[in-house]
């Protein structure tokens, strides 16, 4: 095999990584926000977001 | 008593995550652009510098194989100094960033095992040897798989804090062994070229888009390591939330 293809594969690995992080981060905090505002819809809130809503 | 200083203010106003958030949800969009600035120079020089007399185009993997074990390390000192801060100061946030920290760490070791594999067939004429440098590297991958099972096996995040904690600082021992492993075992893994005594001993061709590269990836890893916090405050919060839902409901139908 050539040079060529063992840094083509590096970098194809360097890019599958970051983006398979970036990709973990992103959907995870997708997931927590949708969670939070279920909470909140169904009436459940943290009690200083609760004081914020009572003022 | 005196004020306490500007700085300890500062960093005692960290411990309240809703103020980390927002100073989160002002940071991470500079970081992420700074990142992709250094990226896209690195990326540049990486692919215009000249190759090696001796090692041809495969130098260039050394553009993404020494950034990636750099961060292996560095995340790892970052979850230990997050671990002292765990047991000796008891800040909010530190068992909050050493959790955060650990799958990006595993990410960053990986890489680094997969691209020196990749460098090590065309140059030592083999995949993989079993020297100290390797397998202290494949021990911290370990490690880092270790310490993410722990903390998702454990439902109370407290014990589960302070257990990873004093086991992130055992394992800490792991970090000067892969550093010096190259002086103090015969490897077949180079010594160290860039940080050592007496400075550099790499070429400017070289050393320039190694040195872009590598500050680019440690912002890639500061970005993703505060929004990962971010994404594990957030997670704690719906935890407690539903704690305290369950418990309301508990009295409700015990009332009833």
């Amino acid at each position: 095999m050539s040079h060529a293809f063992y840094v083509a594969v590096s970098y194809v690995a360097a890019f599958a990584v970051t983006f398979g992080l970036i990709a973990w981060v992103w959907l995870d905090h997708r997931a927590r926000h949708r969670e939070l505002a279920q909470l909140e819809a169904a009436g459940i809130r943290r009690r200083s977001a609760r004081s914020e809503v009572a003022q | 008593m005196s004020e306490p200083s500007l700085a300890i203010r500062k960093f005692s106003d960290l411990a309240n995550p809703t103020r980390f958030l927002a100073l989160v949800a002002i940071l991470w969009p500079w970081l992420a652009g700074l990142t992709l600035c250094l990226f896209a120079a690195g990326l540049y020089l990486s692919f215009t510098t000249e190759g090696d007399y001796q090692q041809g185009e495969t130098v260039r993997i050394m553009y993404v194989h020494v950034p990636a074990a750099w961060l292996s390390m560095m995340c790892y000192t970052v979850m230990a100094l997050s671990a002292l801060g765990t047991l000796v100061w008891r800040h909010p946030l530190a068992d909050v960033s050493a959790k955060a920290a650990a799958p990006i760490g595993a990410g960053f070791t990986f890489l680094a095992l997969v691209t020196g594999s990749l460098w090590g067939k065309p140059m030592w004429g083999t995949w993989w040897v079993w020297d100290a440098r390797l397998t202290s590297v494949f021990v911290l991958f370990l490690m880092y798989l270790g310490l993410i099972a722990l903390n998702r096996a454990m439902d109370d995040p407290v014990r589960a804090a302070k257990v990873s904690a004093v086991l992130i600082l055992v394992g800490f021992v792991n970090i000067p062994i892969i550093k010096f492993s190259v002086e103090w075992w015969n490897t077949l893994h180079q010594p160290a070229s860039v940080v050592r005594m007496g400075g550099p001993t790499i070429d400017p061709e070289f050393l320039h888009p190694l040195l872009v590269m590598a500050v680019a990836f440690t912002l890639l890893f500061f970005t993703l390591h505060i929004l990962a916090m971010r994404n594990e405050i957030l997670r704690r919060r719906i935890a407690v939330l539903r704690r305290h839902a369950a418990r309301a409901a508990g009295r409700k139908g015990g009332a009833a």
